[in-house]
């Protein structure tokens, strides 16, 4: 991806009071890891497609699926974890990441810590499969897969895998809801009701949303994974500053889409076009996942702000069938010498 | 801006929290008036499943509500009416009778926080079958698509009623409702809003029934809360809206106040993703919470509607609780499950339910469940087993999930 463009520096603020970013966890189709998802899009070229059958066609879909992990995480042989779905192993493992050290206080009970997870198709693997054994006989329906297909699924393992046991939240809707879940994330954090809260975006592959999603868009291919970022009210240490989200604005008969992208933009300081990081070209390297796509681009721009490439970043997400929204993130040093300016990572 | 959120309050105090207007759709029919009516009495309506086949299940029992024939007058277009499908509808229906009941006019910016499991499934079905029968069909495979998915449900109130909202959908299991409404409250009571459209709607469908089928959770018989010989659920259907405002912004309208919403609490238990610990740990942390936040003792406590679903361990994990957390005023409190009427009306559960509470608030009444037979001993409290009057001036609301998405709500009577 191309960005880049020298220009200013970040201007001294007031620390005291935000919303901070403490960590950056990533599981994308360019593998387990934020470096692996950042190494990806420097490399500008996309990702390879794998066949995934279709019944009834004979030629499969082309989506770009998670890779497996190089080594066989840990995580994966906790009890709540060897039969969960695919979602929320990219949940887990995209949180351990943007937890890092923070791990074992969480669960010596040393940090209380909130869970919001997004998700617009959510578990569909394992829904599907399940309602498929139903049309076939829903007498010998698995008992063992449906729990997986509720939406809070992997929110609660997750909870269950770190131990805990403050409030939780699964929302649902469409690649917006990411920023939704900042925000929700920044009030809870603001009214201290935990000490640190981590907000993931995550999707998995099937070959019945590859196949809806042909629907709207022919040439789009489908991905999976999660992308997590960790908020808290404590600055010191921090990749980056949460500085605003947007009104959510959503499409409905009186309001265009291109009403609310218009709407939300306005409500983002303004970036040069030559500056602009699309979610198109992140599309073309990754694939669509949705709630995920959002949250890789939030991961990015943080790191890129971590890598003092830009003093500011925004992410503007015009979403699939539900709402515009932005956020900008900044940096936190008083004056981080950078290569960039304002840059938006449009929708 | 959703962050930093403007405050709308100008004091350092927070803000108190009203109900303004209440929609509810349940199997006992559509609106507050002959909800309340059954009520009173614990009517059940339990009844053999149409809307699917289930002449391969366990249990071939169900609430399904009769909707109104005609939709409420709005502002959606006749093709989004076309479209509408019964999840929708009961949640439209819900939010007219609210929306009325309010005075509510339409305007730029209402957040919309709503709970559902499963949102519009029944379309989501329909699409796998003609994808595994039909491959090459697509024909009104796009429209299932756009209209299974839960944001379509907020969109479509935005669409009828002419406001464009933040539209949020909490989807938290059987906890969803409860927790939509919980988030709504702490907006208001924040000062991060003056109103918010809230509740919760879930619809049966097959995929959500033969899943609690296939975990033995559903009774083939007419479910049984708190019973010795309880032998799990009964799955309803419906819906229901809350408007709420800030005290001084209802007050500002001279709007008619149906009850104050005064605490709620949420936490997760670790326990299993669909076994409560089975000392109810976090049932009992999610009540505390919510007295704590409303600044009260459980003896104040008049009332609890409880989650009560009738499986063995739900019911056993929230005896627990209730009876640690009530300590000696247990044996004194009034507790009934209204599942045993209408079912459990899963993401709709926590906002039917908090319409109860209104309703018995309001009414001075004890929501009965009448089901026969023994009531496990291991309740320490008082099962309302009879229409009765009372006194509540305070009730609480339970709503536990699966995944451990716990969730408690206390409502004050307006007086």
């Amino acid at each position: 991806m191309k960005v880049q463009s020298p220009k200013s520096k970040v201007q001294s603020r007031e620390k005291d009071g935000g919303i901070f970013v403490q960590g950056l966890g990533a599981v994308s189709p360019a593998g387990w890891g934020v470096a692996a998802l950042c190494d990806a899009l420097k490399r500008d070229l996309p990702l390879p497609t794998y066949s995934l059958a279709r019944p009834g066609w004979e030629k499969p879909l082309q989506v770009r699926a998670v890779p497996p992990p190089v080594s066989h995480p840990a995580f994966f042989s906790h009890p709540r974890l060897r039969r969960a779905n695919s979602i929320a192993q990219y949940t887990v493992a995209a949180t351990l990441e943007a937890l890092g050290g923070d791990v074992a206080k969480i669960q010596a009970g040393e940090l209380r810590l909130g869970i919001v997870v997004c998700v617009m198709a959510g578990c569909v693997n394992y829904s599907r499969r399940f309602y498929e054994e139903v049309l076939r006989d829903p007498a010998t329906a698995s008992p063992l897969i449906f729990p997986e297909t509720v939406f809070n699924a992997p929110a609660s393992h997750l909870a269950a895998f770190l131990g805990t046991s403050v409030a939780s939240y699964t929302l649902v809707g469409d690649d917006g809801t990411f920023l939704q879940g900042l925000a929700l994330a920044a009030q809870w954090l603001a009214d201290d009701k935990m000490d640190a809260c981590v907000v993931v975006g995550a999707e998995e592959t099937d070959w019945i949303v590859a196949d809806a999603m042909k629907l709207f868009q022919r040439d789009a291919i489908h991905s999976a994974g999660a992308g997590a970022v960790l908020l808290k009210k404590n600055p010191d240490g921090a990749l980056a500053e949460l500085s605003a989200v947007t009104d959510s604005f959503p499409f409905t008969q009186t309001q265009t889409r291109a009403d609310a992208a218009r709407k939300m933009r306005a409500q983002l300081p303004e970036a040069a076009p030559d500056e602009l990081i699309c979610g198109g070209e992140m599309r073309k390297i990754l694939g669509e996942a949705f709630v995920a796509s959002a949250a890789w681009r939030c991961v990015v721009a943080c790191e890129s702000i971590r890598q003092k490439e830009f003093g500011a970043l925004n992410v503007g997400v015009v979403g699939a069938n539900q709402q515009a929204i932005g956020s900008r993130f900044l940096a936190c040093s008083e004056a981080v010498q950078v290569t960039g300016s304002a840059q938006t990572i449009g929708a | 801006m959703l962050f930093p959120l403007p405050k709308f309050s100008g004091s350092a105090n927070p803000n108190r929290v009203v109900v303004t207007g209440a929609g509810i759709v349940t199997v006992l029919g559509t609106g507050w008036k002959i909800n309340s009516e059954g009520f009173r009495i614990g009517r059940t309506a339990f009844r053999p499943v149409t809307l699917f086949d289930v002449s391969q299940q366990r249990s071939k029992i169900a609430a399904e509500a009769d909707l109104p024939e005609e939709l409420p007058a709005t502002k959606l277009s006749p093709n989004s009416i076309r479209r509408l499908n019964r999840a929708s509808k009961m949640l439209l229906h819900a939010a007219h009778e609210a929306w009325s009941q309010a005075g509510w006019q339409s305007q730029e910016n209402l957040p919309v926080i709503l709970g559902s499991t499963s949102g519009e499934m029944s379309l989501g079905e329909k699409y796998v079958r003609q994808a595994l029968k039909s491959p090459p069909s697509k024909r009104q495979q796009p429209t299932r698509i756009r209209h299974y998915q839960v944001q379509q449900q907020g969109l479509d109130l935005c669409n009828a009623f002419d406001f464009h909202g933040p539209v949020t959908t909490i989807s938290n299991a059987c906890a969803s409702g409860a927790n939509a409404i919980g988030h709504a409250f702490e907006m208001l009571l924040g000062g991060r809003a003056e109103k918010v459209l809230t509740g919760g709607y879930d619809a049966l469908c097959q995929l959500t029934f033969a899943g609690f089928d296939s975990l033995k959770a559903l009774s083939p018989t007419p479910c049984r809360p708190f019973h010795a010989q309880r032998d799990g659920l009964t799955l309803g259907e419906g819906a229901a809206v809350l408007t709420l405002e800030t005290l001084e912004h209802a007050r500002n309208r001279n709007a008619e106040i149906l009850g104050e919403i005064i605490g709620y609490g949420a936490t997760t238990d670790t326990h299993h993703l669909t076994q409560p610990h089975p000392e109810g740990n976090a049932a009992f942390a999610a009540m505390t919470a919510a007295c704590a936040c409303a600044n009260i003792s459980p003896e104040q406590i008049d009332y609890v509607n409880a989650h009560g679903t009738a499986t063995p361990q739900n019911d056993a994990t929230e005896s627990a609780a209730i009876n640690r957390w009530a300590g000696v005023s247990a044996k004194s409190l009034p507790v009934s499950s209204t599942k045993s009427g209408i079912g459990h009306l899963l993401g709709a559960a926590g906002a039917v339910e908090a319409v109860v509470c209104l309703m018995a608030l309001r009414e001075q009444f004890l929501p009965p469940q009448m089901s026969p037979g023994k009531i496990d001993p291991a309740c320490h409290f008082q099962i309302v087993r009879e229409p009765a009057e009372g006194k509540i001036e305070i009730a609480l609301s339970n709503s536990f999930g699966f995944g451990g998405a716990n969730a408690s709500l206390i409502f004050r009577r307006w007086k």
